[in-house]
């Protein structure tokens, strides 16, 4: 168990995030799961896209690629492919995730890299003032469309599993405790790891309050099988209670890393085999 | 009487799925093999069968890598191809097809041109009796080598390496269908009075044989690329396959991205971490990249694109060949930051610019991109395998240290790049303005400073930056003509053929930024520019550049290659 302190960004740090955000919380649920794996900040590294929750990264010490809006997966798959001895952690809100970047989501997933995935998912676009997100619930009034979001809400664990997804969890930003649990969980399991993080956003989110969580939400309990994916689809259709935990889970399923290279030295050690070349050369004669 | 000296055209041309490429590959390589200089061209469409492919091959005594318009066997796999090629065949052209496959009809094979040679060869029918349809390809190939009276040992040799895996059963009957088209083909060569004069050369048979993308994929691998994820789009695969192939002897980590942003996104992860990354694709691809080129210029993360350029836009011509993306290669990627270009006009080129292109990426921490094009990666030839030039490569990567800032300001504007795990320091990117610590950042003082750090790092990829090739005399010639990227090859034939002396020629193969030589080059001449698109986008660039005066542009955008004869003669009027 490492010092939490190890992780903490100088005290006068600028935060821009709104008072009452859960965002608050999460960016402590890391720090103290890292500091509980033993996880040094030089071993890690956070990946994320843009978004208020994308800024994670800047408010702990930790190694971080801060990319592009949707494209915080293809950097994590390849940061772990090339060092796999690194713990990766890719880390966005669920407009960047799910939207912007979805063709990442579903192909990230089919490779199962070891990296987990956690998605602040506030059901709604902060940093852009309020319009919906593809979580967000259908009938939900925003700047966008005055009459409420017309479409699908896209149901993030539902996909996950059909693309065939290794660990799928939920938590609440409002549940410290566990929440903590399940992203340990996730960053111990091997291969591709997805928490689905909900927290309000006091400012740009009325429907969706802390209150509203609260009352929508429950815990698979401990006897709850995890490697049952049919049931965990259930689970995931249902739009009425919201399932939290770790609702499925396989181990032993080769992880990316291993299926697109050997060892686990990080790739700028390895030089190339100049005889290799040599004979590769001379077999155009 | 046909007699043939120094310089010989052969064109073999059927539908997708005949076996064009087969032969070409088959009969390059034993003509390198017996010393005989070969260029290899080939063009095709968009489908896997049907339609109408051709290649040509040059076998000429003098080293030419141009295509040359002229053909003096056309070796018609089918009947279309007569049509699809007839701008090209003369009454100079000798015809060569199956009787009943390029004309049904009974009377004869029907009228190419009313003038040329038309003679019908059993290729088919031959490997029918030898039981096979498959060897047709064999006994083509026997046919042109006995035309050309090449040595059959150096054949039989080649199908004996390659066959041996399949059964000696395959290797005898490859043999037997390649010795009857031999026999035939002397036969032709006896019966029609055809003479050929090849000169050949030892050295040239222990010569490598490369098409472009093999040069770059080799250069790659010279220039220690271990990752590249790339989405597969014509003409720009070929690397990406070849290092597949080769990924695992080379511990290169290959992906098959599920789009194009995941590609470069992907290769500059892979940077971040301290791997050497390369992307492959082609303009419409590259398109999709733009942001991620404009990540790279403000994380100030290395990464290498190669982009195999076709004619656009949009889809245009899958699988043929223009220069009409180098603005886009330029420009793309919003807000400003330093970049570099190559576009190499020969294998060595290919091979010494795609390590370059990582050298410059990495020293730099800047977006470098290397532009091909459909005729570059696909001609085949030989080249001296001492010619392939290795760049020294130099390890930029630090060790940090537990107070370590990603992007320290500093005099030359490279700081110092970490990768994360290696040392005590914490290494972050951003693609926000951020501050000397890779934090977010709004304040206007460091933005304009971090701003001005990374655009100075352009005065160092200028001095860097590679001289133009000169051809003939340029400093005294009045006219100079300018090429880019895949035609050194035919400016340097075209000028020799025009042997003037006032006329000479600059072949890039950096075309950002322009070596400082450039100006004084330049200065005082009537310049040409000949490129493969409409806008004269190169000369453009000089134009923005130095302010010189563009005397005329030679342009083409049809889908193909110049032609040598093509060249010459616009040349010539501007005498």
């Amino acid at each position: 168990m490492l010092d939490k302190k190890l992780y903490d960004m100088p005290h006068n740090t600028d935060m821009a995030w709104c008072p009452g955000c859960g965002n608050f919380p999460i960016l402590n649920i890391v720090k103290m799961a890292l500091s509980e794996l033993d996880i040094p900040p030089q071993k890690a590294v956070i990946c994320s896209g843009i978004g208020q929750a994308a800024k994670a990264p800047h408010y702990l010490r930790v190694n971080y690629f801060n990319g592009l809006h949707g494209r915080a997966l293809p950097p994590a798959i390849a940061i772990k492919a090339v060092n796999p001895k690194l713990t990766v952690i890719a880390e966005s809100g669920d407009g960047d995730t799910y939207g912007e970047g979805g063709n990442h989501f579903l192909h990230t997933i089919r490779r199962n890299p070891n990296i987990a995935n956690i998605v602040h998912d506030n059901m709604i676009y902060g940093l852009t003032k309020g319009q919906a997100s593809p979580t967000s619930e259908k009938g939900l009034k925003n700047p966008l469309q005055p009459a409420g979001v017309i479409i699908e809400q896209f149901n993030p664990l539902a996909v996950a599993l059909a693309c065939g997804a290794t660990f799928v969890s939920r938590a609440f930003s409002g549940d410290i405790v566990q929440t903590k649990e399940i992203i340990k969980a996730a960053i111990k399991h091997e291969g591709y790891a997805l928490v689905d993080v909900f927290q309000p956003c006091v400012v740009f989110n009325k429907q969706n309050t802390y209150q509203w969580f609260k009352e929508k939400t429950y815990y698979v309990d401990e006897n709850y099988d995890k490697t049952d994916k049919l049931k965990a689809l259930e689970i995931a259709f249902d739009l009425e209670r919201l399932a939290l935990g770790v609702i499925y889970q396989v181990t032993g399923k080769p992880t990316y890393e291993t299926l697109v290279r050997e060892g686990d030295a990080p790739l700028y050690e390895t030089k190339t085999n100049q005889k290799e070349l040599e004979n590769l050369i001379d077999a155009y004669k | 009487m046909k007699r043939f000296s120094g310089d010989i055209s052969l064109v073999f041309g059927g539908a997708a799925g005949m076996g064009v490429r087969t032969v070409e590959t088959l009969l390059v390589a034993v003509l390198k093999r017996e010393g005989y200089n070969v260029f290899a061209c080939k063009e095709y469409m968009s489908r896997i069968r049907g339609g109408s492919n051709s290649t040509s091959i040059r076998i000429t005594n003098k080293k030419r890598t141009a295509f040359v318009n002229r053909i003096d066997f056309l070796f018609a796999m089918d009947r279309d191809v007569i049509a699809h090629l007839q701008e090209r065949i003369t009454k100079d052209s000798v015809v060569l097809g199956e009787r009943e496959r390029i004309c049904p009809s009974t009377d004869g094979l029907g009228r190419v041109s009313d003038e040329c040679c038309v003679i019908d060869v059993p290729f088919a029918r031959f490997a029918r009796e030898l039981g096979n349809p498959i060897y047709t390809n064999t006994v083509t190939v026997g046919v042109a080598l006995g035309i050309l009276r090449a040595d059959e040992k150096f054949f039989e040799e080649y199908l004996r390496e390659h066959f041996t895996r399949k059964g000696e059963e395959v290797v005898k009957n490859n043999i037997s269908a390649a010795q009857k088209g031999y026999a035939f083909g002397k036969h032709i060569a006896y019966h029609e009075g055809i003479e050929v004069h090849l000169t050949k050369n030892k050295a040239v048979a222990n010569e490598i044989l490369l098409d472009g993308t093999k040069a770059l994929g080799l250069g790659a691998l010279a220039a220690h690329c271990n990752y590249i994820s790339s989405y597969p789009m014509s003409p720009g695969t070929g690397v990406l396959t070849f290092l597949s192939q080769h990924g695992k002897d080379f511990g290169i980590v290959v992906d098959q991205a599920e789009d194009e942003i995941a590609a470069i996104n992907q290769g500059l992860g892979a940077w971040y971490a301290g791997a050497r990354a390369m992307v492959t694709t082609s303009g419409g691809g590259f398109d999709l990249m733009a942001e991620g080129v404009s990540l790279s210029g403000i994380i100030e993360t290395p990464i290498v694109v190669h982009i195999g350029q076709r004619p656009g836009p949009a889809t245009g011509l899958p699988t043929r060949t223009e220069q009409a993306d180098l603005n886009l290669v330029l420009y793309a990627g919003h807000g400003e930051f330093p970049r570099a270009i190559f576009a190499p006009g020969t294998s060595e080129e290919a091979f010494f610019v795609m390590q370059q292109a990582f050298h410059i990426a990495d020293k730099y921490q800047i977006p470098v991109f290397v532009l091909s094009d459909q005729y570059f990666l696909d001609s085949v030839k030989s080249l001296p395998r001492k010619n392939l030039q290795n760049v020294k490569s130099k390890n930029y990567i630090i060790k940090t240290a537990a107070d370590y800032k990603r992007y320290v300001l500093i005099d030359d504007g490279v700081s110092p790049r970490g990768v994360p795990g290696y040392g005590e320091g914490l290494v972050g990117v951003d693609s926000d303005e951020h501050d000397e610590a890779a934090h977010i950042t709004e304040s206007d003082a460091v933005r304009k400073a971090m701003h001005e750090k990374r655009l100075r790092k352009m005065l160092g990829v200028c001095a860097d930056a590679i001289a133009p090739t000169e051809i003939g005399d340029p400093k005294n010639a009045n006219t100079l003509v300018v090429v880019w990227g895949s035609n050194r090859g035919v400016l340097e034939e075209a000028l020799e053929i025009l042997a003037h002396d006032d006329m000479a020629g600059l072949h890039f193969c950096q075309i950002y930024p322009l070596s400082k030589k450039t100006k004084k080059l330049l200065a005082k001449k009537k310049i040409v520019v000949l490129e493969n698109n409409f806008s004269g986008q190169f000369a453009n660039l000089l134009k923005s550049e130095y302010g010189v005066k563009i005397w005329r542009n030679l342009l083409q955008y049809n889908g193909s290659p110049f032609a040598v004869e093509d060249v010459v003669q616009r040349l010539k009027r501007l005498l």
